[in-house]
């Protein structure tokens, strides 16, 4: 499985992660060394195997629906790179 | 004899005793391991952040609890965290330029659970950049010297962890073990590791990396030090959705447990090609070790094992790159200067703070969970996640722990695999296997090969971690491979 520079640029922009055009090839062997490693699953017979998501094949617990967390806003957004009012800020969405 | 040489060799519990009988403070003993660490981390680098402050006041804590007799046998030890815990007012990198500037505004679970026993955190642990790595190499502070030959990597993605404690920088300290992030560092270099069964220790305030598989752990000097470690590291989390409830058994009571009739599973597919003949001649005399403690040899097979690092290279990826999509620049972490618009703003912090490896996970992984992939990645890696999980639910019907080695290789120079990621992943081969299936493993020093330290690995089925520790502890009741330590840091200051 070999992926070109094209489809490279797609993933990464699919996973907002801007590379440097000089980097796009090595991404590309990389990416394709990685997929050939995987590729080896298709040695397997996994007819009729179900599939396995967790180790316990754990349910997803449940729990009373009450407020446990204190309210530490201003701690919380000290780790904030802009902020504004209690507010997180960013780059302008809208016109 | 000086006051320094009670404190080093020592187990925890000689340590405790120390402590409890007044031949020194906490305060002494966690400036005696701050002094190591200001000697000797410069070369190791295996520190990324060393709190000093918060140690003293911690052990300053922990002697008024020891005075007022409210201390339990482990109030006062100093331990080191990796750096992928949450500790609150203290930054947590994750050795990563991401999070470079991120204070913790609470702790993890881990962490509160030693802290509220007064054991003070002489600092943070360096790591491969969000655990992803088996070298340390791709840490954004740099790469961490094995104590062993500072040429060489300590391996990963624990790597400051272990080299603390091979080093002598700390008794004791916490990692974490994805795909072998715990155990193979502690094979490279010769301390004793154990990752628990995974729900066994809370995840709450641990970066994620894979989430189905990150579970935390410990490194020792021995398995009697992980036992008394563990087990107040251990118990059920409600902060955490996969913790799993059931009673945490007193590890140290076992320990002395005969051996005799133990059976224990020799995988036939883990002696086999591309192990390293001086690493599988170290294992295969441990396992002489275990035959003269009473334990019968069973030969057995774990036919999927083949496919565990294929199906892993899709599963933590793709986990990955769901659990880092958190990394936008809004909250917390490192922005880009002057973005012009939301996309851009997410492109180039992602782009800019994360390193390589972290780069071609997050791909790698997005690949595999794009629309029309899904069925060819990710479900059949979960089917063959499956069919590894029974392979080692039918060896346990036969035996009680299975053996073999930790790593196909000793401990390799730095720079040697950075340029090759295949080859890199390829020497977990013996590790990511029990992630897949939740279950528990140890490394076990066990000898040298080359000079080097050469690890035992023992896996056992989930929750048998006391029965582990017992197997590990008699090997180290008849061996002393766990009391190496590098010549350059076995002696205290004062005796050079």
């Amino acid at each position: 499985m070999s992926l070109t520079p094209e489809e490279v640029k797609k993933i990464a922009f699919l996973a907002r992660l801007a590379i440097k055009e000089e980097s796009i090839e090595q991404y590309s062997e990389d990416l394709s060394g990685i997929l050939d490693l995987v590729d080896q699953m298709d040695a397997a017979n996994v007819e009729d195997i179900e599939p396995m998501a967790h180790p316990q094949d754990a349910m997803q617990r449940l729990r009373k629906d009450e407020v446990t967390e204190i309210n530490q806003r201003e701690k919380l957004m000290g780790n904030a790179p802009a902020t504004e009012n209690g507010l997180f800020l960013v780059p302008k969405v809208l016109d | 004899m000086s006051m320094d040489n009670q404190m080093i060799n020592k187990s925890l519990a000689e340590l405790s005793v120390g402590l409890q009988s007044g031949k020194f403070s906490s305060v002494e003993l966690t400036q005696f391991y701050l002094d190591r660490i200001a000697s000797h981390d410069s070369e190791l680098n295996a520190f990324i952040t060393v709190t000093a402050e918060q140690a003293l006041a911690t052990a300053k804590t922990a002697d008024e609890k020891i005075a007022s007799g409210s201390a339990t046998g482990l109030t006062g030890i100093p331990l080191a965290h990796k750096d992928i815990f949450c500790t609150d007012g203290v930054r947590t990198s994750a050795g990563s330029k991401m999070l470079d500037n991120f204070i913790a505004p609470y702790n993890a679970t881990v962490v509160e659970k030693l802290k509220s026993i007064s054991m003070p955190m002489l600092g943070k642990t360096n790591m491969d950049e969000f655990a992803m790595g088996s070298s340390n190499e791709n840490s954004y502070y740099g790469a961490v010297k094995n104590p062993w030959d500072l040429d060489r990597v300590p391996g990963g993605s624990s790597g400051g962890s272990a080299a603390a404690v091979a080093a002598k920088l700390a008794p004791i300290a916490t990692g974490t073990d994805t795909g072998g992030s715990i155990r193979q560092p502690a094979s490279l270099t010769g301390i004793t590791g154990i990752k628990p069964t995974y729900g066994r220790v809370s995840r709450y305030g641990m970066i994620a990396y894979a989430s189905s598989l990150d579970q935390g752990g410990v490194f020792a000097s021995s398995a009697a030090d992980s036992a008394l470690l563990l087990e107040a590291m251990s118990g059920f989390d409600a902060k955490d959705s996969t913790s799993v409830d059931i009673p945490v058994p007193d590890f140290s009571t076992t320990l002395n447990d005969s051996l005799q009739g133990l059976k224990i599973g020799l995988p036939k597919e883990y002696f086999e090609e591309g192990l390293n003949s001086e690493v599988a001649k170290v294992i295969e005399a441990a396992v002489e070790e275990y035959k003269k403690l009473g334990a019968e040899i069973v030969e057995v097979s774990l036919p999927n094992t083949h496919l565990a690092i294929p199906a892993y290279y899709v599963i933590a990826p793709a986990e990955a790159s769901s659990n880092l999509s958190r990394f936008d620049g809004v909250r917390y972490g490192y922005r880009c200067e002057d973005p012009v618009d939301l996309t851009d703003m997410y492109m180039r912090s992602r782009g800019d703070a994360f390193g390589r490896e972290v780069k071609r996970r997050i791909m790698t992984g997005t690949y595999a969970l794009s629309a029309g992939y899904y069925d060819a990645y990710y479900l059949k890696a979960q089917k063959i996640r499956r069919l590894i999980s029974e392979d080692f639910q039918k060896v346990f019907e036969q035996v009680d722990v299975i053996m073999g080695p930790v790593a196909p290789e000793t401990a390799f120079k730095i720079g040697e695999k950075s340029d090759d990621p295949i080859s890199m992943y390829l020497s977990d081969i013996y590790t990511i296997a029990l992630n897949l299936a939740g279950l528990p493993g140890m490394s076990v020093p066990a000898g040298f090969a080359n000079n080097m330290p050469v690890g035992l690995q023992i896996i056992g089925n989930a929750f048998t971690e006391g029965k582990m520790l017992n197997v590990a502890h008699q090997y180290q009741q008849v061996t002393d491979w766990h009391k190496q330590t590098p010549s350059k840091y076995a002696v205290s200051e004062g005796e050079k």
